[in-house]
C-alpha cells in the first residue's frame, strides 16, 4: 500500500537510505524475496507528489503493511511522520472532493464515537496562524467525525499538511509547489531522543564525538537491535555505540588510545560513564588493540551484527597504528625493550593512512561479520571530485546498499557507507580484496595518502589563478546536502 | 574484561603460531549484572571456543560449566544452563590481572577491565 511519507527538512541524503534500512531490518523485504543475502533487493518504491523536486519533504513509499510502516516511522530519525492519505489536491476544493471519494472502509472505523482524535495543522514553507489554523480545521466538517476531541493522548491523529510555491530556492526550482494533504498519522519519529543524547549534555567527549543525530542515523543503517552484537573498531569516547545500546544491541569497541578507553578524565567521567548517564547496558568489552593488527584469535568469524565507525581520516583526527615510522620504513630495525621496563613501556606508533585504514577495516568486517551483516561507515570525499560514485572502496564479500553525503565545508564532506555482507570469507576472496585495494590505491586516490587530505581542507585556495571562481560558477550549488 | 571478550581474543605478536587461548593471571575478579537475553546467548554459542570458555570460568572461580560443550538444543529448554552460561560469559569480569601468550608468556596486562593488546616494537 501507498503511504505518505513527510520527512523533517534535513539530511536530505539520509533520508530514503534510513527508511529503506529500517524497512530491511522489519521484514519489508522478506515474503517476496528470496532469502539469499546477495540477490535480495532492498530497494523501495518512491514516488513524488505532482511537481515537487526531489528534495521536498513529501514523499509517497510503497510499503507492504501498516505495521511495517509504524515500526519504520516509530524507530526513524528524520521520519516526520508516515500518514494513510485521505486525499490530495491542489485546493480545498480538490481536497474535498478527494476526502470524500476516499473508501468509507477505511475511513470510519477511525471516526467511530468511542474513539478520540486530534487534528494537526502542518505547513511547509509558510507559517500559519492559529486562527488561519482554526479555520482549516473547521473547513473540514465534512468528514463525518463521531469521537471527542483528545489533545494530549488521542487515539488518532489526523493531519493536515499545506505547502505553497515557494518561487525562491537560491536559483534552483522549487522545492515544492501548492499541495494540500489529508490524512491519518501511522506513526512518527521520537525526536526527542536527541535532545536526550546532544553531546554538550554527555559527560565525556572527545575531539571527534559522533553527533547524536548522526550516530542514531548510523545505528539505524547498522540495523542495531536486541540480541546483535555492534562493534566499533574506533570507538573513542563511545559516541556511536552509544545509539547503538540505545536500540537495545550488545556493543564492544576498541581503540588504540588506551587513555580514552581505560582512563577517561577519571572515575566517573570515562566511556563506561556515557553509558551510565543514560542508564544503557555497558559495553560487552572495551579494549585496546590496533586495527592493523587484530587481536581476534585465529578461525574466530561471523560474530559481529554490525560493525559501525567513523574512521580516522586525518582532517580532524590521525590514525595510528603500532609500529615506529622509521620501523617501518626499515631505516631502523626493532627496538627491543628492556625486561624490566616492559610492563610500562608505551610502544611507538606511526601514521596510518586511511587506505590502509579502510583496507583493514573491510578485510575484519568481511572476516567478522555474520552473514546479511552490515559495515557502516564514513568516507570523506573532497567536493572538487565530480564522479564520487566511482571512487568508493569495495570488497567482492560486500554489496554497498547506500551511500548519504554530508557536506562538510565547500571544500569536503563525508558519506556515509552502508554495506551488506552477501558472501562468506574466504582466503581466495582476501587475495582478490587485496589485488583490488591496490588497484584502487593505484588508480585515483593520491590524496587518501598521508596528509594529503588535511591539506586539501585546510590550505588557502590559489586564488591567483581563478580556476576555484570558474569551477564554483560552473557547479550549481546543490542546498540539499546543506540542510 | 568478560570472559566473552577472553574467549576471542589470542596473542599475535609475529611469529607466534598459536596464540590462544591466552592464559589467564586474575588479581581480582568482579561481578557486574547484566541483563540476560536469551537470542543473543544463542547466537553466540556457536562461535564459543568452550574449552577455553571452561578452563576460563574455573581459572576465575566459577565452577558450575559442563566440562563437555552441550548441544545446541540444551539452549532452548534448559533454562537453568542458560542462566549459568550468562554468568559466566558476560557477568564475570577481570578486573585487575593479565593475559598471558601461550608460547611466548609475553603478558598483556589487564587494568580497570581493559586488555591491552597493543604490541611492542619488537613484536609485530
Amino acid at each position: 500500500m501507498w503511504y505518505l511519507c513527510v520527512f523533517y527538512h534535513r539530511l536530505l541524503d539520509y533520508r530514503k537510505p534510513e527508511v529503506e534500512s529500517l524497512a530491511d531490518l522489519f521484514g519489508a523485504f522478506e515474503d517476496k524475496q528470496s532469502p539469499d543475502f546477495a540477490t535480495r533487493n532492498r530497494v523501495l518504491e518512491w514516488r513524488l507528489p505532482k511537481h515537487h523536486h526531489p528534495d521536498s519533504p513529501f514523499h509517497f513509499v510503497n510499503l507492504p503493511s501498516e505495521d511495517v510502516a509504524r515500526n519504520i516511522a516509530n524507530r526513524s530519525i528524520l521520519v516526520k511522520g508516515i500518514y494513510e492519505l485521505w486525499g490530495e489536491g491542489s485546493s480545498f476544493e480538490e481536497l474535498k472532493e478527494a476526502v470524500t471519494s476516499y473508501p468509507d472502509e477505511r475511513k470510519l472505523p477511525y471516526l467511530e464515537s468511542e474513539s478520540t482524535f486530534k487534528i494537526t495543522v502542518d505547513s511547509f514553507g509558510k507559517v500559519m496562524s492559529l486562527h488561519e489554523q482554526k479555520e482549516r480545521i473547521w473547513g473540514l466538517s465534512y468528514i463525518p467525525f463521531k469521537g471527542r476531541v483528545n489533545l494530549k493522548n488521542p487515539d488518532h491523529n489526523f493531519w493536515l499538511m499545506e505547502t505553497d510555491d515557494n518561487a525562491t530556492n537560491n536559483g534552483l526550482p522549487p522545492v515544492v509547489q501548492r499541495r494540500i494533504f489529508f490524512g491519518r498519522e501511522v506513526g512518527g519519529a521520537d525526536r526527542k531522543l536527541i535532545p536526550t543524547y546532544q553531546l554538550k549534555s554527555r559527560t565525556y567527549l572527545g575531539p571527534t564525538a559522533m553527533d547524536a543525530e548522526m550516530a542514531f542515523l548510523m545505528a539505524n543503517q547498522a540495523q542495531a537491535a536486541p540480541g546483535k552484537l555492534v562493534y566499533d573498531p574506533f570507538v573513542g569516547t563511545g559516541s556511536i555505540l552509544v545509539s547503538a545500546a540505545h536500540f537495545g544491541a550488545m556493543t564492544m569497541g576498541a581503540d588504540i588510545d588506551i587513555r580514552v578507553v581505560r582512563d577517561g578524565r577519571g572515575p566517573d567521567c570515562n566511556v563506561w560513564s556515557n553509558f551510565k548517564q543514560y542508564g544503557l547496558p555497558m559495553p560487552i568489552a572495551l579494549l585496546r588493540a590496533d586495527n592493523n593488527l587484530p587481536p581476534w584469535r585465529h578461525g574466530l568469524k561471523e560474530v559481529f551484527d554490525a560493525i559501525i565507525c567513523d574512521p580516522p581520516y586525518g582532517v580532524r583526527a590521525g590514525g595510528r597504528k603500532s609500529g615506529g615510522r622509521k620501523l617501518l620504513k626499515g631505516v631502523v630495525g626493532p627496538y627491543t625493550v628492556p625486561d624490566d621496563k616492559r610492563a610500562d613501556h608505551i610502544p611507538s606508533t606511526a601514521p596510518y593512512s586511511l587506505l590502509e585504514c579502510v583496507h583493514d577495516l573491510l578485510d575484519l568486517a568481511a572476516r567478522m561479520l555474520v552473514m546479511g551483516g552490515r559495515l557502516v561507515f564514513f568516507y570523506p570525499v573532497l567536493r572538487e571530485d565530480d564522479s564520487v560514485e566511482d571512487h568508493f572502496p569495495e570488497h567482492p564479500c560486500f554489496k554497498l546498499v547506500a551511500t548519504s553525503e554530508q557536506i562538510l565545508s565547500s571544500r569536503y564532506g563525508r558519506v556515509l557507507l552502508s554495506m551488506v555482507k552477501t558472501s562468506s570469507y574466504t582466503e581466495e576472496l582476501a587475495l582478490a580484496a587485496r589485488i583490488k585495494h591496490l588497484e584502487f590505491k593505484e588508480n585515483h586516490t593520491k590524496w587518501l595518502e598521508n596528509g594529503n587530505l588535511h591539506s586539501s581542507v585546510f590550505s588557502p585556495a590559489d586564488v591567483e589563478s581563478g580556476d576555484l571562481k570558474v569551477s564554483k560558477e560552473s557547479k550549481p550549488k546543490y542546498r540539499g546536502k546543506y540542510v | 574484561m568478560r570472559m566473552l571478550t577472553h574467549n576471542m581474543l589470542s596473542s599475535n605478536i609475529k611469529g607466534v603460531t598459536n596464540g590462544f587461548p591466552l592464559r589467564i593471571e586474575v588479581e581480582k575478579v568482579v561481578e557486574k549484572q547484566v541483563e540476560i537475553n536469551h537470542d543473543f546467548l544463542r547466537n553466540i554459542f556457536p562461535k564459543i571456543d568452550w574449552k577455553a570458555f571452561f578452563d576460563a570460568s574455573r581459572v576465575m572461580g566459577y565452577a558450575e560449566l559442563p566440562e563437555e560443550a552441550p548441544e545446541p538444543s540444551v539452549l532452548e529448554s534448559d533454562l537453568e544452563f542458560l542462566r549459568k552460561f550468562h554468568h559466566a560469559l558476560l557477568e564475570l569480569h577481570l578486573e585487575e590481572g593479565a593475559l598471558v601468550c601461550p608460547e611466548t608468556g609475553r603478558k598483556f596486562p589487564v587494568n580497570k577491565g581493559i586488555p591491552n593488546m597493543l604490541l611492542h616494537e619488537d613484536e609485530v
